[in-house]
C-alpha cells in the first residue's frame, strides 16, 4: 500500500516534469509552429540562471520562479529580434537556424561557465510515507504545473491578451487587419515560451544539477511531447505528458530505465499512428 | 695586414660549423611524447587533473636534465572527448610526431580505440586510468587499479560495517557492467547478497523510480557505479527525498570526477570508496608532491584524484626504465619497464611482467566536507583479475582486452 502510494506520488512528479519541460515549446512549437531546436539550451540557461542567483545570495524560489524566466525571456527576445522574426513560417530554415543557435548557446555556456556539473541543493528535503521516503520538491512541481497549465488556460481562453495571440496565430493577416501588430503578438509569445523554458530549468537545477550540454536530453521528449498533444497546446501538451510519463514510469518501475525509455517511445509512436493529428487533433477538438 | 686564403677558408668553415656543435651539445634533439587526454567536452572533468599530472611529471624530468641528455618534449592532444579523434592523434603521435610514447586515455572506450594502432606501430604505450581489468598486451601499460585491487577490499569492508544485503547501481556501458559482475563475485565470495541491480544509460537523470524500488529492497548498502555528469543528479535526488544517511553508498568511481567537491556535504557525507590514490594521503612523498604541483599551478590545482596521480605514476616508471635501458629502442624499454618499481605518492608501484598491471597500495576512505578521510590501506594488491586470463610471459603476442569470467 505504501509502495502503491509511493508509485503513484512519483509517476505524478514524473508528469509534472515532463509537462513542465514540455510547456515552453508548447508555446514556441506548438503554437508559432516554430521548430525551435534551442529549447534545451533555454532550458540549460534558466538552470544556469538559477544556480548563479542562488549563489549570490537570492533566495532559492526567488532564482527559480523570478530570475530564470525573466533571463532567457530577454535571451529569447534579442534572439527572436535577431534571427527567428526574419524565418517565420520557412519551417526547414527555422530548424537549421535554431539548431545552429543550439550550438552557438553550448559554446558560449561553455566558455563562461566551464564544462563541469554545477549545482545547488535541493530545498525543503523529503517526505516519509511509512517506511518509503519522497522529494517533497517533486510533488512541489506537481502543484507548479497545475497552477501554470490553470493559469495558462485561463489567459488563453477568458481574456483579450490570449484571445489576440490565439486569433493571430491562427490568421497573422486578418489579426493585422483588424489593428493589431502581428510581428509584436509573435517576439511576445517567443518570450513567454523561453519564459516557460528558463522556469523548467530553474526548477530542474537543484534536482538533476547543471551542464553547458544537458538541454540534449530534454529536447527530445519535449518534441515527442507536444506533438503526441496534438493542436490544442494546454490541453494536449497536459494529456500527453500525463499518458506518456505514467507509461514510462510504470515500464521503468517493473522493468529496467532503458525498457522505461524504449516503451514511452513506442507508446508515442503507436499514439501517432492512432491518432496522427495527436491526442488533441482527433479528440478534445477547440481546447486551447 | 692580409689574410691567407687557408685562414680565411678555416674562419669560414669554423661559423659554418658552429650551430652544428651548439645543437649537439647544448640543445640535443628532444625526446617527443605523447600525452591525449579530454581536456574538453564531456570528459574534460578527468581530463584535466590528469594533463596537469603530465605536465608536472615531465616539467620535473626537462628540470632534471632530460633523459639520455636529451630534454623531453610533450606533444598534447586534446580529443574533445570524441572517440575519433582518438584515433587520429593516435596515428598522428606515432607516424608524424614519431613520438617515444604516448600516455592517454580516460575511458575503456577510448583506450580500446588507440591501443590496437599505437600496438601496431610498436609505439609503447600507457592507460593511467582505474578500470574494469583484462588488457592484455605487451606494447601496453595500465598503471590504474583494477577490481581485484578495489573491489576486493572494499566488499569485506562496507558489508562488515553496514551489512551483508548490496543494491547495485551503475553506468549502462562496459564498465559499469563488468565492475558490477565483480561487484556480485566479491559479494558473494564474502557471504553478501545482490538484492537488486539497474544499469543507466548516461544521459538519465531521472531517479525517483529507482530510489522508491532502493527503498523496497530494503539493501543494508547501495553500491554505486554511476559515472558523470548526468548520474550525479541520482545523488542529488537521493539527498532531496530524504534518503542521505538512511542507507549508506559505497563506490568505486565516486570523487575521481569531482563528485564529492561539487555536492554539498549533506549530500555527499558518509560515502566510502577505495581508490589506489587519495589526495588526502598522510605520508611525506605525498606531501612534496602535492606541493611541487601546487607550486607549479597555484589557484588552479585541481583535486588529484587517482587518474590524476597515476598518470604522473606513469611517465616516472617510463622515464625510469629508459634511463635503465640506456636508449629509446623499444624492445629494450620494455624489458626495463618489467618488473619497474617506483615509489611515488600514492606509495610504491610495481609493474607486473606478466599483466603489465601495477602491483599497489590500495586505500579506503569516506567523503567528509568535500574530501576524503582515509580510513584503511592495503600493502601492495596484486591485479589477480587480469592475471587469470592474461600471462605475457607465455604469449608475448596476445593482444586483447578480456572479459573475465567470474561465474555469473
Amino acid at each position: 500500500m505504501e509502495f502503491a502510494i509511493t508509485t503513484l506520488l512519483n509517476v505524478l512528479a514524473a508528469i509534472a516534469n515532463l509537462a513542465l519541460i514540455s510547456s515552453g515549446l508548447a508555446v514556441i512549437f506548438g503554437m508559432m509552429r516554430v521548430i525551435n531546436l534551442a529549447h534545451g539550451e533555454f532550458i540549460m540557461l534558466g538552470g544556469f540562471a538559477t544556480i548563479y542567483a542562488a549563489r549570490m545570495g537570492i533566495n532559492i524560489w526567488i532564482a527559480i520562479f523570478v530570475v530564470s524566466p525573466l533571463f532567457v525571456a530577454a535571451v529569447g527576445y534579442v534572439l527572436e529580434r535577431l534571427v527567428i522574426r526574419h524565418l517565420y513560417g520557412r519551417l526547414v530554415d527555422t530548424m537549421l537556424a535554431t539548431w545552429g543557435l543550439s550550438l552557438a548557446l553550448i559554446g558560449a555556456a561553455t566558455m563562461i561557465f566551464g564544462n563541469r556539473v554545477e549545482g545547488v541543493a535541493a530545498p525543503l528535503g523529503g517526505v516519509s510515507i511509512g517506511q518509503y521516503s519522497i522529494s517533497l520538491y517533486g510533488q512541489v512541481e506537481v502543484w507548479v504545473v497545475l497552477v501554470l497549465f490553470a493559469a495558462g488556460y485561463l489567459v488563453l481562453k477568458y481574456t483579450e491578451v490570449g484571445l489576440v495571440a490565439r486569433a493571430t496565430m491562427q490568421n497573422p493577416a486578418m489579426a493585422a487587419s483588424l489593428g493589431v501588430n502581428p510581428s509584436r503578438v509573435y517576439s511576445f509569445t517567443f518570450c513567454v515560451g523561453a519564459a516557460l523554458s528558463g522556469l523548467a530549468g530553474g526548477f530542474l537545477a537543484p534536482l538533476s544539477g547543471v551542464v553547458p550540454t544537458m538541454g540534449v536530453a530534454y529536447v527530445a521528449r519535449a518534441f515527442i511531447t507536444v506533438i503526441t498533444g496534438g493542436l490544442s497546446i494546454l490541453v494536449g501538451t497536459a494529456l500527453s505528458s500525463s499518458l506518456l510519463a505514467t507509461i514510462g514510469t510504470v515500464a521503468t518501475l517493473f522493468t529496467t530505465p532503458v525498457v522505461g525509455d524504449v516503451v514511452l517511445l513506442v507508446a508515442a509512436i503507436v499514439l501517432l499512428r492512432l491518432l496522427p493529428k495527436g491526442i488533441t487533433g482527433s479528440i478534445f477538438r477547440g481546447a486551447p | 695586414m692580409t689574410i691567407s686564403r687557408r685562414a680565411m677558408l678555416q674562419v669560414m668553415g669554423g661559423t659554418l660549423a658552429v650551430p652544428y656543435v651548439a645543437r649537439s651539445a647544448f640543445a640535443a634533439d628532444p625526446i617527443k611524447v605523447a600525452g591525449i587526454f579530454d581536456v574538453s567536452g564531456g570528459l574534460d572533468i578527468y581530463g584535466q587533473p590528469m594533463v596537469a599530472c603530465l605536465d608536472l611529471a615531465i616539467d620535473e624530468l626537462n628540470a632534471a636534465g632530460g633523459l639520455l641528455g636529451r630534454p623531453l618534449q610533450l606533444v598534447k592532444y586534446d580529443p574533445q572527448s570524441d572517440i575519433q579523434l582518438y584515433t587520429q592523434y593516435a596515428t598522428a603521435a606515432a607516424t608524424k610526431e614519431k613520438v617515444a610514447v604516448v600516455f592517454g586515455g580516460i575511458t575503456s572506450a577510448s583506450r580500446e580505440a588507440i591501443r590496437p594502432i599505437l600496438h601496431r606501430y610498436q609505439t609503447p604505450y600507457f592507460y593511467p586510468a582505474l578500470y574494469e581489468g583484462g588488457v592484455c598486451d605487451r606494447n601496453a601499460f595500465m598503471t590504474g587499479s583494477t577490481p581485484a585491487q578495489t573491489i576486493e577490499k572494499l566488499i569485506p569492508f562496507v558489508t562488515k560495517k553496514w551489512g551483508k544485503k548490496i543494491y547495485i547501481i551503475a553506468a549502462d556501458y562496459n564498465y559499469g557492467q563488468i565492475s558490477a559482475k565483480w561487484v556480485r563475485k566479491y559479494a558473494r565470495d564474502n557471504g553478501a547478497e545482490v538484492v537488486g541491480e539497474e544499469f543507466f544509460p548516461l544521459d538519465v537523470t531521472e531517479f525517483g523510480t529507482t530510489i522508491s524500488k532502493i527503498q523496497a529492497a530494503k539493501p543494508d548498502l547501495v553500491y554505486s557505479l554511476l559515472v558523470g555528469g548526468n548520474h550525479m543528479s541520482f545523488f542529488r535526488q537521493w539527498a532531496a527525498a530524504g534518503m542521505s544517511g538512511k542507507i549508506p553508498m559505497a563506490s568505486t568511481d565516486f570523487g575521481v570526477g569531482n563528485e564529492h567537491i561539487v555536492l554539498t556535504p549533506k549530500e555527499s557525507n558518509g560515502v566510502i570508496a577505495a581508490y589506489a590514490y587519495f589526495q588526502e594521503l598522510d605520508n611525506l612523498e605525498n606531501k612534496a608532491f602535492l606541493s611541487r604541483l601546487r607550486a607549479k599551478f597555484g589557484d588552479k590545482t585541481p583535486y588529484v584524484n587517482e587518474l590524476a596521480a597515476e598518470t604522473w605514476y606513469a611517465v616516472a616508471h617510463w622515464a625510469r626504465s629508459v634511463k635503465a635501458a640506456g636508449k629509446l629502442d623499444r624492445d629494450v624499454v620494455l624489458a626495463a619497464l618489467e618488473g619497474s618499481t617506483i615509489d611515488g605518492p600514492g606509495g610504491k608501484s610495481t609493474i607486473d611482467p606478466s599483466t603489465h598491471h601495477c602491483k599497489m597500495d590500495v586505500h579506503i576512505g569516506e567523503v567528509k566536507n568535500h574530501a576524503f578521510v582515509v580510513l584503511e590501506s592495503y600493502a601492495q594488491q596484486a591485479p589477480s583479475d587480469t592475471a587469470a586470463v592474461c600471462d605475457l610471459k607465455k604469449n608475448p603476442n596476445d593482444n586483447q582486452q578480456y572479459v573475465i569470467s567470474v561465474g555469473n
